[in-house]
């Protein structure tokens, strides 16, 4: 039970906004000792754990190129786009990505999507001139509200699609799992199962994204 | 294989070094030392991962959470181009910034989907175990040189590039990494198992609904601590799920791993433990708030466990 203290201490951390990376150090190192683990295996741990994720931190290699293309123009570029598209409002236009989000996820195309790939490069800033054409300029709370519902948009597309692809990893870890109690399940029937809840995270992210528009309709009239 | 993922180290550890050189360089960051090491160390580790003993790493690790931890990553100035400057080249090079953009996702699935076999003089291309993660690296060199071909800009100049945007990140970069290493130590001092007693404990175990409900919530709760429903899952489903909902209940497994997973995703939308997810995201899109994607995401979090907790217990029993 005292290995619940390294929780309690990354619960209290992040609540007091220590920086986090130096509530997980020691968040780890209060749990390997509560756990009985010598400093030489914990200080193992913590490399051999850092190097064997380090695919985790891959997505800096896109950083040269979004960083060369916004040098250039490609977030104005973007804006330009959205701007000629007369029915593209804010809340759509994130509707749309969720969708194809969540679609190509759940056909195995995770790649499709992603933070650094195409949330800051397209679809935030798409998203917000789609606001930015129809009303005038954005208070800064809003562009930002704008741009962490581009980023929602992504998250929820891709976890909820992701489980409905057999050859997922999460299928496979699932599958592996019941193995070893002995029952054998079709990559196919979990995958099945969780459709219910794909459609409806769909919908419910969606409804909200359609409200989104209002919410901002309602805070530039505020603003007047 | 002629691309295996320790090249793609490599040039992530090569840009890093650029980086940690570059900061080094910038005399408008006062902890511009600090900051050059805590980049520098990033780049050891994908340099030399491979090479130096574990317990050397853990040391460095722990450094970079102190430089962290004291403001010792700072950013620095950029020679940025002007809006006006920017506005010009959108018109210049018009929908042609796309393509190295949307090169990144195509090839990486082109390399996924359709290189995965393929040979050359005998050698495998691509490195089948990690072909998604090679891909990437792949997708992104290819769009670099398209990139570089379109925009004419000097290969030092996409280094600054990239450090303006690892800067604006700052430290959030290695937040996943180091989540993970979290992760490993609370699976050695059996945590999981810690957390799954507390909670069978207290659960009145012949109610279905409320063993549905704990195995739900606790994935999600669980998923929060830990940042990842696939560590969340083994500890939930050997703790609670399987003895008590299928087991005890004859609840239907394929039922219990899908919604039970997807309750675990729940928690994530809402954790800061899911770094990458929802920190990284928020550092890269520059809002002031590092919790507002959490917050944009909660109230559909929130609704989808409590339909997933119906949803299991209308359709496991059957």
């Amino acid at each position: 039970m005292l290995t619940l203290s390294g929780i309690v201490i990354v619960i209290a951390g992040f609540a007091l906004r220590f920086n986090p990376l130096l509530v997980v150090v020691v968040a780890g190192i209060v749990t390997g000792l509560a756990g009985g683990l010598s400093v030489e295996k914990i200080l193992i741990t913590f490399g051999d754990a850092f190097i064997k994720n380090r695919y985790l931190s891959l997505f800096i290699l896109t950083l040269p190129v979004i960083g060369m293309l916004e040098r250039n123009g490609l977030k104005e570029q973007s804006q330009i786009v959205i701007g000629k598209i007369k029915a593209a409002t804010t809340g759509r236009l994130l509707i749309l990505y969720l969708f194809i989000r969540e679609a190509a996820a759940a056909l195995g195309l995770v790649a499709l999507g992603g933070h650094a790939q195409m949330v800051r490069p397209l679809v935030a800033p798409m998203a917000e001139a789609a606001a930015a054409n129809k009303y005038g300029k954005l208070s800064d709370e809003l562009r930002n509200k704008i741009k962490a519902y581009s980023a929602s948009a992504d998250n929820v597309g891709v976890f909820f699609g992701e489980d409905i692809f057999i050859a997922f990893g999460a299928i496979l870890l699932m599958k592996g799992f019941f193995e070893q109690y002995g029952i054998i399940m079709e990559p196919l029937a979990i995958a099945v199962w969780g459709i219910p809840t794909a459609i409806s995270a769909f919908i419910i992210h969606a409804f909200r994204l359609y409200r989104l528009d209002g919410k901002i309709k309602q805070a530039m009239e505020e603003a007047k | 294989m002629i691309f295996s993922l320790e090249y793609v180290y490599y040039i992530c550890g090569i840009l890093m070094a650029i980086i940690s050189f570059l900061a080094f360089k910038d005399q408008s960051n006062p902890k511009r030392v600090l900051t050059a090491i805590f980049w520098g160390i990033f780049a050891i580790s994908f340099l030399f991962g491979k090479i130096i003993p574990p317990m050397y790493m853990g040391v460095a690790v722990i450094i970079m959470a102190v430089i962290a931890g004291i403001g010792g990553v700072r950013l620095g100035s950029y020679s940025q181009s002007t809006e006006e400057e920017r506005t010009d080249r959108a018109v210049k090079f018009s929908n042609w910034l796309f393509v190295p953009a949307l090169l990144i996702p195509i090839v990486t699935i082109i390399g996924t989907l359709g290189l995965k076999e393929v040979t050359i003089a005998g050698l495998a291309l691509l490195e089948k175990s990690n072909i998604t993660l090679v891909s990437l690296g792949l997708a992104c060199i290819v769009a670099f040189i398209v990139a570089l071909s379109l925009t004419k800009e000097t290969g030092l100049q996409s280094a600054r590039e990239a450090r303006r945007l690892v800067d604006a990140i700052g430290w959030a970069a290695v937040l996943p990494q180091m989540l993970a290493t979290l992760g490993a130590l609370f699976a050695l001092a059996g945590v999981g198992q810690a957390v799954s007693t507390l909670i069978g404990s207290v659960i009145p175990l012949d109610n279905k609904f409320m063993v549905v409900f704990a195995y739900c919530v606790g994935m999600a709760l669980f998923t929060m601590i830990m940042g990842n429903a696939f560590a969340a899952f083994p500890v939930m489903t050997a703790g609670i799920g399987y003895p008590l909902v299928v087991v005890m209940h004859g609840g239907n497994p394929a039922v219990l791993c899908a919604i039970g997973m997807f309750s675990g995703y729940c928690g994530t939308l809402m954790t800061p433990m899911a770094a990458n997810y929802n920190i990284v995201p928020a550092a890269l899109l520059d809002l002031p708030d590092k919790n507002a994607v959490i917050k944009a995401q909660i109230p559909t979090a929130l609704v989808l466990l409590t339909v997933n907790v119906f949803l299991m217990y209308f359709l496991i029993f059957r």
